[in-house]
C-alpha cells in the first residue's frame, strides 16, 4: 500500500511519498498531498521520491498537478531523491526543464 | 516462423487494482530469462502503461477484459501483447504523440506512449474505432 509521509518545518512541507506510484495509487496520494498543502499553505513543497521504486506515466501526472497546485497558492516546488528507475523516466518527459530535481538515490539519508 | 521457447497468457478484469498484478507478473515471467534491473524497470514501466490506457480509455472505467500476452525467444527477445475490447482509438498518429490526452481531469500527463516507445525497442499500436486496441512490443535484452 502506498503511503505518504509529511514533515511542515518552518514553512517547508515535506512529502515523501512511499511505493509504486501508478495510475491505481495515484488518486489516493493525490488527494491526501493536496489535502496537506491546502492546510499548511507552505512557501515551499519538496516531493521526495526516494522511496518510490515504481513509477509510471500517471506519477508524471500527479507531479505535474501538484506543481500547478503550489504555483497556484504562491509555493515553490522541488522534486529531491529520485531513485534511478524514477529519474529515467522524470528525464524523458523533461520534467527538469520545469521544476528543480535535487540529489539522488545515492545519498539515502533517513 | 520462429517458435518462443517459453509463453504467458493473463486475463484481467479491467480493475485498476489489477495494474501492478499485470506489470510484476510480467516481470516474474521476464525474470527466468536474467534481465538486467533496467531492463526489468523499463518494462514494468511499459506493461503499466497499455494496461492503464485499456482501463482508463478503452473501457472508461466499464467492465471488460484486458489480455496480456507475454513470450521469449532464444535469442533474448521478448514480445509483450496487451489488448483490450473497447471503444478503440480514432487516429493513432495523434494519439501517439508526446503529451496528447483525451482525457479531462487534468491527472493524465498524455505521456504513456512515448514512455512505452523509449523503454521498448519496438511499438505497434492497431485500433479499430468501436472494437478495441492491441499493443505489440518488442524488447530484446542484453
Ligand atoms: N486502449 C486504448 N483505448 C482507447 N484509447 C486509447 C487507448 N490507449 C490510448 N488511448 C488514447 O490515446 C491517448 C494517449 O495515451 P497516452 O499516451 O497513454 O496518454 P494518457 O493515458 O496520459 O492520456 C489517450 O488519451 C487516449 O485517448
Ligand atoms: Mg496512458
Amino acid at each position: 500500500m502506498e503511503k505518504i509521509k509529511c514533515i511542515f518545518e518552518n514553512k517547508v512541507l515535506t512529502v515523501r511519498i512511499i511505493g509504486d506510484i501508478d495510475h491505481h495509487s495515484a488518486r489516493g496520494v493525490r488527494e491526501k498531498i493536496d489535502y496537506i498543502i491546502f492546510d499548511k499553505k507552505p512557501i515551499l513543497v519538496l516531493l521526495d521520491l526516494s522511496a518510490v521504486e515504481f513509477m509510471d506515466s500517471s506519477g508524471l501526472g500527479l507531479i505535474l498537478g501538484r506543481y500547478t497546485i503550489s504555483k497556484d497558492i504562491g509555493a515553490d516546488f522541488k522534486i529531491i531523491r529520485p531513485s534511478s528507475n524514477v529519474k529515467r523516466i522524470l528525464d524523458l518527459a523533461g520534467i527538469d526543464r520545469l521544476m528543480k530535481i535535487e540529489g539522488d538515490d545515492n545519498n539515502e539519508a533517513c | 516462423m520462429r517458435h518462443a521457447k517459453n509463453q504467458m497468457k493473463l486475463y484481467l478484469p479491467s480493475l485498476s487494482i489489477n495494474e501492478g498484478l499485470a506489470r510484476n507478473a510480467v516481470a516474474m515471467f521476464i525474470a527466468q530469462i536474467n534481465p538486467t534491473i533496467e531492463e526489468i524497470s523499463d518494462i514494468k514501466c511499459a506493461v503499466s502503461e497499455a494496461v492503464t490506457n485499456s482501463i482508463v480509455h478503452g473501457y472508461k472505467y466499464s467492465q471488460g477484459i484486458v489480455y496480456i500476452g507475454v513470450k521469449y525467444f532464444s535469442d533474448r527477445t521478448i514480445v509483450i501483447e496487451i489488448k483490450d475490447k473497447g471503444c478503440g482509438i480514432e487516429n493513432i498518429e495523434q494519439a501517439m504523440t508526446p503529451l496528447f490526452t483525451t482525457d479531462t481531469s487534468g491527472e493524465r500527463s498524455g505521456m504513456g506512449f512515448a514512455v512505452m516507445q523509449t523503454f521498448m525497442d519496438k511499438l505497434d499500436v492497431i485500433s479499430k474505432i468501436g472494437s478495441g486496441v492491441r499493443v505489440v512490443m518488442t524488447k530484446k535484452l542484453k
